[in-house]
C-alpha cells in the first residue's frame, strides 16, 4: 500500500510539473504586449523596455519559466497587473470560498444521488427505476442557469426562504455564508445527481449480477444483509472514485453557477484574469485548479485502493 | 440393511425459461432421489440442463425460469413453491451449494474468513470469537495451510484449489443434509482436481447428508458417486447404479458418451475414438419424439414417439423404446459410434536425425515484463522479468504429432505463441524444413506464414464474426498464396468438405454455427494452405465430451491427408496420449519429459509426469497403484527457482541437490525417453514400479 501511495504521488509531481510547463507556455502565447497592458497606449517605448527589462520579459523563455516556477512554489505568486494587489490572498480566498461550495454541494448531492440509484438499481426496469431514471435526467439536461433562476424564483422570490444573491466577503465565517451557498449548491447538484445515480444503478446492476451475490443467497443470509453488506461494497467502488475525480470541477468550473449567483469563487475570477489578459493571475489561478484536478484524482486513486483489496494489496 | 433415508425427491419435474415471449423447456419430467449417505452423480454436457435442474431443487431460478410442473421434495416437504425469503431458512443451513467458479464466487472486498464466519453466526448463532475459532477449525479440515493467514486472505490472494477449500468449508460449515456441488473441480487443473476429489470424498464420509455432484466429467464420477443419473437435452436417459451404468448402458447415448472420452494409454495408431455424429439439438429444437433420435444409430420408426423412462427391477431407469432389446444383447452395442479411421502414415523414431524436421525450434525462451503500463515502468526502473519458457528445443517430423502437456501456467500457450511469432521469443531458433522462421511475426513471408499455421482453443474468438465462412477462408487463400476467384472458391468448398460439413456454410457467419462447427472450421483455415506444421492449442478443450471425439478424429484424418507435422497442446492426458505419437511434459516453462506416447504410461516416470497420471481420474473402474498427490501450488511465475523446477512441490525429491543443480536429462537408447531428473531412470524404475496405466 505503502508504495502504491508513493508511486501515486511522485505521478502526481511529475503531472503537476508538465502541466506547470503548459499553463505557463500557453499564457505566454496570449496575443499582447503585457508591459503594453501595464503601462497603457500611452507609454513610450524606452519606458515599455525598461518595465521589460524589470520583469525580466527579454530573458529566454526557459529562464522565465524557471524564475516564475521558482517563485510560485515558495509562495510567492507576485502581482496582479491589473488591481495591482498581492495575487496570493486573493486567490486563496476565492478558493476558500470554492472549497465551502463544493463542500456544502457534496453534502447534499452524494447521499441523495446514491439513495436514488441503489433503489433504482435494486428495482431495475420496474416503475421506480424509470421513474427515477427520467426525472434525473430530465433535469440534467436543463442548463446552469435556467435551473439556477427558476431556483431562485422559487426559494428566493416566491417563498422568500433562501437569498437571491450569494455575494460573500473574505471575512464571512462558514455558518454565515450557508444559508447564501445552498441555492448555487442546490443547483450544481441537480447537475450532478443524474450523472452519479445512474453510475450507482449500474454499478448495482452490475454487482447483482456476480455470482458471488448467488453464494450470499445460497447462505440463507437475509436480503438486507446480502444488499448491504455484500453488494454495496462493491456496487459503490467506482461511484465513490467518480465523486472524488469530480472535486476537481467542483472547485474551479462551476463559472456559470457563480455568475449566476454572483458567488466569488475561482471560477470567476479565472474568467475575470481572462478578460484583463492579467497573466500572473490567470497562471496562479490555473496552478491552483489544476493542483485541485490533481489532488481530487489522487484521493480518488487513494480511495479505490483503500475500497478494493485487489488493488491495494496487489 | 433398512431402507435409508430420503433427503431430496425430485418428482416429474419441468423447468422453463423465458426466451423473448416464450417460455422454453430446459429440463423435462425429471425424476430422481437421494438418500442419506449417498453421492449421486448428475452426468451432462452443456446445454443438458443439468445446471438448470441444480438450481431448480436450490429453488433459485432467478427471473427467467420457471417451474412448470413437478415437485421437488426435500425431508418429504414440498419446496418448488417456497419464495426466497421462505428458501433462506434453508439455504446455507440444510442445503448447500459448491459452485463452479470458486474466484467469482466469493466476494472480492471481503475477507475469506468473513465470508465464512458469517455463516457460523447467522445459523449456530456463535459469536464473534467463537466462530472465528470454528472457522480455522473448518479451515484446517478442509487443509488447508496457515489457516490464520488464509482467514485474513482475501479471495485473489490465494490460489484456485484453495479457493475451492473456502467454499467446501462454506458449505459444510452448518452440517448441511443436502450438498450440491456443481462443476467443483472443472476450472482448476488436474493435480489439484485430484486433492480437491480426495477431500470431498474423505469429508462427506460419515456425515448424515445426501450429495448432488454435477458434472459433465465420467472419470470424476467413477472416483466419487456410487449412482448416476444421464441427462441429455434436458431429458433424463438414464439413471443406475454406478458399476451397472458403466458395465451395461442401457441408452445408447450413455454408450456413445462412455465410448467418446479417451482412455489413458489409448492411442489412434492401435484403436479409433468412437463420436457420436452432429451436435445436442438446441433448446428450441427438441421436438417431440426421443430427444436423442437424430443422432441414434439405433433410432427406428417407433421413436418419432417419445419413450416412457421405464424403471427396471426398481433398480434402474432409462429412456428408451428399445432397452430390452439392448438388455437382452439382441442389439450389439459395440461398434455402434466406430468411426473408420486408419492411420498410414508410419510411427517414426523420436528424431531422425540427418533429415530436415518439420518444426526444429531450438532453444526457445519466452519472457514477459511484469510491468502493465508505461507510467508503471517510469517509476520503477529496473523491470522484473518473468520467464514462460526457459529454454525449451522440440523437433516434430512431418506425419508426426508431439502432444504438449502441462497443467495451466506451465508455458505451453506461450511456447505456441512464440513459436507462431505472435510473441516475440527472447532467444531460439525456429526452422521449418531448414527454411528458418524469424522469431518476429512482421518479419516472416507469406511462405513462412503459410508453412506454419495454428489453430486456437476458443473458436468463438478465432474467427471473424463479420465475415462470412467462405470469406474467411478465401481471404487466408488470398493472403497467403494469392490465389483467388474461382480457384480459392473451389479449394474453400473442398475444404470445407473435407472437415465434414456441408458446403452451404461458405455463405454462413460464426454466429450462425454451433461451437464444434466453428472449431471445424478454425481448422479448415489452418488446413486450407497446406501448412508445414500446425499449432493446435487446446482445440477440444471448450467442446463438449460427445463432440470433442469428432473433432479428434477430423484432426487426425487431415493430419494423415496432408502429411503435416502437428504440435497438440492439451492439459489432458487421456487426449494427448490418444493423438500423439511423441509427448512433451512441460512444468514451469521448462520439459521434464520427452517420450515416445505409448511410453508415457510405462514406468520410469518424471516425478511430475507420474503424479499427473496418478490425477487423472479413470473411467476405468479399476485402477491400480498408489495414488500420488501434490503438495502445495505451483510457484508464482516470478520466483527465481534454482536447480529442479520441480522441486518445490516433487514427492520423490531426494534433498538438497534438487534445490540447488539443475538435474541432466536422462535418456533411454532403447525408447529415446528422456526424463530430466537427479534420479537415473533405473532408480525411478524401481520406485515407480506400482504404477502402471492399464493398456486397453
Amino acid at each position: 500500500m505503502l508504495k502504491y501511495l508513493l508511486r501515486r504521488f511522485s505521478f502526481l509531481l511529475l503531472t503537476l510539473l508538465i502541466t506547470s510547463m503548459v499553463v505557463f507556455a500557453v499564457t505566454q502565447l496570449l496575443p499582447g504586449d503585457v508591459a503594453r497592458v501595464i503601462l497603457g497606449r500611452e507609454a513610450g517605448e524606452a519606458a515599455l523596455e525598461a518595465l521589460r527589462e524589470e520583469l525580466g520579459l527579454n530573458d529566454p523563455l526557459p529562464v522565465q519559466y524557471g524564475r516564475w516556477l521558482t517563485r510560485f512554489v515558495s509562495g510567492d505568486w507576485g502581482k496582479s497587473y491589473s488591481t495591482k494587489s498581492e495575487i496570493r490572498p486573493l486567490v486563496l480566498g476565492r478558493l476558500r470560498n470554492s472549497l465551502m461550495l463544493a463542500g456544502v454541494i457534496l453534502v447534499i448531492s452524494v447521499p441523495l444521488a446514491i439513495f436514488l440509484g441503489v433503489i433504482a438499481g435494486l428495482n431495475e426496469n420496474r416503475w421506480i427505476d424509470n421513474l427515477i431514471s427520467i426525472g434525473s435526467l430530465a433535469v440534467v439536461g436543463l442548463p446552469e442557469f435556467v435551473t439556477g433562476l427558476v431556483l431562485i424564483q422559487i426559494f428566493a422570490f416566491q417563498l422568500k426562504w433562501l437569498p437571491a444573491n450569494s455575494t460573500i466577503r473574505p471575512t464571512t465565517s462558514f455558518l454565515e455564508a450557508l444559508p447564501m451557498l445552498i441555492l448555487p449548491a442546490l443547483t450544481a447538484t441537480l447537475v450532478l445527481l443524474a450523472y452519479i445515480a445512474r453510475l450507482t444503478r449500474a454499478g448495482v446492476i452490475e454487482e447483482l449480477k456476480q455470482q458471488y451475490v448467488r453464494t450470499a443467497d445460497l447462505k440463507g443470509l437475509p436480503y438486507h444483509t446480502v444488499i448491504f453488506k455484500h453488494v454495496l461494497r462493491n456496487a459503490l467502488i467506482p461511484t465513490i472514485t467518480v465523486i472524488a475525480i469530480s472535486m476537481g470541477w467542483l472547485i474551479s468550473g462551476l463559472i456559470v453557477i457563480e455568475n449566476v449567483f454572483n458567488y466569488p469563487g475561482l471560477g470567476r475570477l479565472m474568467v475575470f484574469a481572462i478578460d484583463r489578459r492579467d497573466l500572473p493571475l490567470l497562471q496562479a489561478v490555473t496552478m491552483v485548479a489544476v493542483v485541485g484536478f490533481a489532488l481530487s484524482n489522487l484521493i480518488a486513486d487513494i480511495l479505490y485502493a483503500l475500497l478494493d483489496p485487489r488493488i491495494r494489496l496487489g | 440393511m433398512a431402507e435409508k433415508e430420503t433427503v431430496l425427491e425430485v418428482k416429474d419435474l419441468t423447468v422453463a425459461y423465458r426466451i423473448g415471449e416464450q417460455w422454453i423447456e430446459a429440463i423435462r419430467d425429471i425424476h430422481l432421489s437421494i438418500s442419506v449417505g449417498q453421492i449421486y452423480g448428475l452426468v451432462g454436457e452443456s446445454g443438458s440442463g443439468k445446471t438448470t435442474l441444480a438450481m431448480a431443487i436450490l429453488n433459485y431460478l432467478g427471473e427467467n425460469g420457471k417451474i412448470l410442473k413437478g415437485k421437488v421434495l426435500f425431508e418429504g416437504e414440498e419446496i418448488q413453491g417456497f419464495s426466497k425469503e421462505q428458501m433462506r431458512a434453508f439455504w446455507g443451513r440444510k442445503i448447500a451449494l459448491v459452485p463452479q467458479n470458486p474466484l467469482s464466487s466469493l466476494n472480492p472486498t471481503l475477507t475469506v474468513g468473513e465470508q465464512v464466519q458469517e455463516v457460523l453466526r447467522l445459523h449456530l448463532k456463535m459469536g464473534e470469537a467463537e466462530a472465528r475459532r470454528r472457522v480455522i477449525e473448518l479451515f484446517e479440515g478442509v487443509r488447508l495451510a496457515e489457516p490464520e493467514r488464509v482467514f485474513r486472505s482475501y479471495p485473489h490472494q490465494i490460489s484456485g484449489g484453495m479457493q475451492q477449500r473456502v467454499m467446501i468449508a462454506i458449505a459444510l460449515a452448518t452440517s448441511p443434509r443436502l450438498l450440491i456441488l456443481d462443476e467443483p473441480t472443472t476450472s482448476l487443473d488436474v493435480t489439484t482436481q485430484a486433492s480437491i476429489l480426495d477431500l470431498i470424498r474423505e469429508l462427506i464420509r460419515g456425515q448424515a447428508m445426501g450429495v448432488l455432484y454435477v458434472t459433465h466429467n465420467l472419470g470424476v464420477v467413477v472416483e466419487l458417486c456410487q449412482r448416476v443419473a444421464v441427462l441429455y437435452a434436458g431429458e433424463l436417459v438414464e439413471d443406475a447404479p454406478l458399476e451397472e451404468l458403466f458395465s451395461q448402458p442401457l441408452h445408447p447415448y450413455t454408450y456413445g458418451l462412455l465410448k467418446s472420452v479417451p482412455k489413458l494409454g489409448q492411442n489412434k495408431r492401435a484403436q479409433s475414438l468412437s463420436a457420436i455424429p452432429g451436435q445436442i439439438p438446441a433448446l428450441s429444437e427438441r421436438g417431440s419424439g426421443c430427444i436423442f433420435r437424430s443422432r441414434c444409430p439405433l433410432a427406428v420408426e417407433r421413436c418419432v414417439e417419445r419413450p416412457p423412462l421405464e424403471q427396471i427391477n426398481g433398480q434402474r431407469a432409462t429412456r428408451c423404446h428399445r432397452w430390452q432389446e439392448i438388455a437382452r444383447r439382441d442389439v450389439d452395442l459395440s461398434g455402434l459410434f466406430e468411426t473408420e479411421l486408419e492411420i498410414v502414415t508410419p510411427q517414426t523414431a523420436l528424431e531422425r536425425s540427418g533429415e530436415k524436421a518439420a518444426l526444429d525450434a531450438q532453444g526457445i525462451v519466452v519472457e514477459f515484463d511484469t510491468h502493465r503500463s508505461l507510467l508503471e515502468s517510469l517509476a520503477q526502473r529496473q523491470s522484473r522479468k518473468v520467464k514462460a519458457v526457459k529454454d525449451v528445443s522440440i523437433r516434430i517430423q512431418a506425419g508426426d504429432t508431439l502432444g504438449l502437456v502441462g497443467e495451466s501456467g506451465s508455458g505451453k500457450t506461450s511456447l505456441a505463441r512464440a513459436l507462431s511469432g505472435l510473441n516475440e521469443p527472447e532467444a531460439g531458433t525456429i526452422r521449418i524444413y531448414g527454411l528458418s522462421a524469424s522469431p518476429k511475426l512482421s518479419r516472416r513471408n507469406r511462405e513462412v506464414l503459410r508453412r506454419l499455421q495454428m489453430v486456437f482453443q476458443n473458436p468463438e474468438e478465432a474467427l471473424n464474426p463479420h465475415m462470412t465462412v467462405g470469406e474467411s477462408l478465401r481471404r487466408q487463400l488470398f493472403v497467403l498464396q494469392g490465389i483467388r476467384g474461382e480457384a480459392a472458391q473451389r479449394a474453400a468448398e473442398e475444404m470445407v468438405r473435407a472437415v465434414q460439413l456441408p458446403v452451404d456454410v461458405l455463405n454462413r457467419r460464426p454466429t450462425q454455427l454451433s461451437g464444434g462447427e466453428k472449431q471445424r472450421i478454425a481448422i479448415a483455415r489452418a488446413f486450407i494452405t497446406h501448412p508445414d506444421i500446425v499449432i493446435a492449442d487446446e482445440p477440444v478443450s471448450s467442446l463438449d465430451v460427445s463432440v470433442q471425439a469428432a473433432i479428434l478424429n477430423l484432426i487426425n484424418r487431415l493430419q494423415d491427408t496432408f502429411k503435416n507435422g502437428l504440435l497438440f497442446i492439451s492439459h489432458d492426458l487421456a487426449v494427448v496420449g490418444y493423438l500423439a505419437d511423441q509427448i512433451a511434459v512441460i512444468y514451469l516453462g521448462a520439459l521434464m519429459q520427452l517420450c515416445r506416447a505409448a511410453d508415457l504410461f510405462q514406468p520410469p516416470y518424471h516425478p511430475y509426469t507420474e503424479a499427473l497420471l496418478s490425477a487423472v481420474p479413470s473411467v476405468d473402474l479399476e485402477k491400480k497403484g498408489q495414488t500420488i498427490r501434490l503438495e502445495g501450488d505451483l510457484p508464482s511465475p516470478s520466483e527465481v527457482i534454482e536447480g529442479c523446477p520441480f522441486h518445490s512441490r516433487c514427492p520423490r525429491k531426494i534433498g538438497e541437490i534438487c534445490e540447488r543443480q539443475p538435474p541432466p536429462w536422462r535418456e533411454d537408447i532403447r525408447t529415446q525417453k528422456r526424463i530430466y531428473c537427479h534420479y537415473t531412470l533405473e532408480e525411478l524404475l524401481q520406485l515407480q514400479s506400482d504404477l502402471r496405466v492399464l493398456q486397453s
